[in-house]
């Protein structure tokens, strides 16, 4: 089952960074995906609020999505868009290496 | 959970018979009597290049192919094309069996720059994966190649550790048979420790060079509940994959032949109680150079196959054709038998392989062609390649599968001149049922050759020492002279044997001079004999002529007397003299 969820009005504008094209990747309604999905909302609506888009896969029901996107570990967040593809793993509980995966913040202080 | 695992292995082991599942790799299921624990994980651990992931994969290729259990391949390290183009070389056709559904590989790929860990997560995609490649073929058999890849990718080793025990455990609950590949640490067997987790089966693959020449080597360290062998069996990866030589059998319980065959050499038989060699025994023709010891070993191939029996001619020294030349001018013709398909030469320098692999390769020619006799000439260049240690162990092990095979060995040792010559090779002697040594007699200014048997387990044979000729229409054996002057062999041996018949020939003369005379003695005094007799005989008849003469004399003197005295008129009564007159005397009273 794949769902997407739209950020209402995400979708309609245009940033000057583009859209945001954000994947995760879960097996089931388990708490790890649930707090994964909860903490990434948040983080996006801080961060980019109005430009991005989440997709969650849910691998339980479409298994052979996983080879796709070379996922191993669950949650896995994919940013398809921008390029170049990146991929954070866990939770998402820890916000700040979540903007770092996400380029939102740079690599090291 | 470390606690339960055990508990349920031991119950499983009292209640039935471990399960197997067959590999079909060559020796390796000899090794582990039956295959892998069906059901269960093995680990294959090893240093890089030494030969895991082609034994995985052979495990799945054999399983899709031969057994019918379809299998998936988790790479971590290596796509599904560059698999199946590595495996093509061996002849398997990986892209054809995932075709029909007997194979499936999933590449799982991790790119540590790439990923960002935030926080708790676990491996249930590498499970998903798993399990939707697992479910979409079937799958009966697993290999993860190579997990610790793992380590590589991801950071937490506490959430990579529980996860894996996880992935066994699920595995094992599937009932796959999995195998799981590692590699080599520094002091363990594998670099994260993987062995901890799996406890039911683990091979150890190897390789060494010693002296420039590399050898595989694998061992199984551990199968629990079932028994195997312990040692390690050198291996070898060939044109149509990996076999693995059982080298040691179990036990010494091989079947025995009574039966006894021809050496070829008529003599030769002789010197063995008339018969020859039991089937399936080992023989040793030690030797210095050029001695014959390559030329009776051929002499015996050709007497083989002349009963229409297959044999394989191992050689260390010499190519086949060159064999074939100089066999040729003793007058031994293999070249028919090789035509007919019964005679198979093998050669190789014995540099080109470690010890092990010589033997490996000779394992694999012998199961080809099942020959009924084996000749490896000569032994001694194919164990310089280890050391005499090794040497010993190696030939013991192929004495066992000859022996297993019922095969009859003849195998060829080069002694050097100064060596003694009974202390052949490590020790051979002991491992071997029949030892002929041939050795050069040097004497007159000539090096000739003497042949004689060491031993011969079982068979009543000749302790002569018999000299070897090699004449243009094979091998002849002759006594040697064994006279006052010692031994003597080649042209002294003629000379002293014309010696003999000179000095027998005059004796003989001498002899007959001897009886003739007595016969002309004889025949002299029988002549005397005859010339008394004849004299007695006159004497006997003269005497008794006389006698007659002298009666008759005295009867005319008493009819002369008697008429003298009628006409004197005498009474004759009165006249002394003759009893006649006493008489006519007495009448008259």
């Amino acid at each position: 089952m794949t769902k997407k969820s739209d950020n209402g009005d995400g979708a309609s504008q245009d940033g000057k960074d583009g859209k945001w094209d954000l994947r995760l990747y879960v097996a089931g309604q388990t708490p790890k995906s649930l707090l994964a999905f909860a903490n990434l909302k948040r983080i996006c609506n801080e961060h980019l609020a109005g430009l991005y888009q989440i997709e969650v896969v849910d691998l339980r029901s479409n298994p052979q999505l996983a080879k796709g996107d070379q996922i191993l570990a669950l949650p896995t967040l994919v940013r398809r868009l921008p390029h170049p593809v990146r991929k954070i793993v866990g939770d998402l509980s820890n916000t700040e290496r979540v903007l770092v995966g996400l380029d939102l913040r740079p690599r090291s202080q | 959970m470390p606690s339960r695992k055990p508990r349920k292995t031991k119950a499983d082991i009292q209640l039935n018979e471990l399960p197997k599942c067959l590999t079909g790799i060559n020796g390796l299921d000899e090794i582990t009597l039956g295959g892998l624990p069906r059901g269960r994980t093995t680990l294959v651990c090893g240093s890089a290049g030494c030969g895991k992931t082609l034994l995985g994969m052979e495990f799945l290729v054999h399983g899709a192919m031969e057994f019918g259990e379809p299998g998936v391949c988790i790479s971590f390290e290596e796509t599904a094309e560059e698999l199946a183009s590595n495996v093509a070389s061996l002849g398997f056709d990986i892209n054809h069996l995932i075709a029909r559904k007997q194979m499936a590989i999933d590449h799982v790929h991790i790119e540590r720059s790439l990923i960002e860990e935030a926080g708790e997560y676990d491996l249930e995609a590498l499970f998903v994966r798993l399990d939707y490649a697992v479910s979409s073929i079937g799958a009966k058999r697993v290999l993860l190649d190579s997990v610790e890849a793992l380590f590589a990718g991801l950071d937490n080793e506490s959430i990579l550790r529980s996860e894996l025990r996880r992935l066994f455990r699920w595995l094992k609950d599937r009932n796959l048979t999995a195998v799981v590949t590692g590699e080599r640490g520094d002091g363990t067997l594998t670099r994260h420790g993987l062995e901890e987790y799996i406890s039911d089966c683990v091979i150890l693959l190897d390789h060494r060079v010693s002296e420039t020449i590399l050898t595989r080597r694998l061992r199984v360290v551990k199968y629990r509940g079932t028994m195997h062998g312990t040692n390690e069996y050198p291996f070898l990866i060939e044109k149509d994959g990996i076999s693995v030589l059982p080298v040691t059998s179990m036990d010494l319980n091989h079947a025995v032949s009574s039966e006894l065959i021809s050496t070829g050499v008529p003599a030769l038989d002789e010197m063995f109680g008339g018969k020859g060699y039991y089937r399936g025994s080992t023989i040793l023709v030690s030797g210095t150079a050029g001695t014959g010891k390559t030329s009776l070993a051929c002499q015996f191939v050709n007497a083989a196959c002349g009963r229409g029996e297959r044999c394989v001619f191992f050689s260390f020294e010499e190519s086949h054709n060159q064999i074939m030349r100089n066999m040729r001018s003793v007058g031994i013709h293999l070249e028919r038998w090789v035509e007919k398909g019964l005679l198979h030469f093998h050669a190789t320098r014995p540099t080109t392989f470690g010890l092990e692999m010589h033997l490996v390769r000779l394992h694999k020619t012998i199961e080809e062609v099942e020959p009924s006799v084996v000749v490896i000439d000569p032994l001694t260049a194919m164990l310089q390649s280890g050391t005499p240690n090794e040497a010993r162990g190696m030939l013991l092990r192929l004495v066992d599968y000859l022996k297993e095979k019922k095969i009859t060995a003849v195998m060829s040792t080069l002694t050097g001149a100064s060596d003694n010559l009974e202390e052949t090779v490590v020790g051979i002697s002991s491992l071997v049922d029949a030892w002929l040594l041939l050795r050069d007699i040097e004497s007159g200014g000539e090096r000739n050759r003497g042949l004689y048997i060491l031993k011969a387990r079982g068979v009543a044979h000749s302790n002569q020492i018999r000299e070897f000729l090699l004449t243009s229409h094979g091998i002849e054996l002759r006594p040697v002279y064994l006279g006052e002057a010692g031994l003597l062999t080649g042209s002294a041996r003629v000379t002293q044997e014309g010696k003999d018949a000179a000095a027998a020939l005059t004796a003989r003369q001498e002899l007959e001079k001897k009886e003739f005379l007595l016969k002309r003695r004889r025949k002299a005094l029988e002549a005397q004999i005859a010339a008394l007799q004849l004299e007695l005989e006159t004497e006997t008849q003269e005497s008794r002529q006389l006698t007659a003469q002298e009666n008759l004399r005295l009867i005319h003197m008493e009819q002369d007397r008697d008429k003298m005295a009628q006409s004197r008129f005498v009474k004759p009564g009165l006249q002394p003299g003759n009893g006649r007159s006493a008489l006519k005397r007495g009448d008259g009273k």
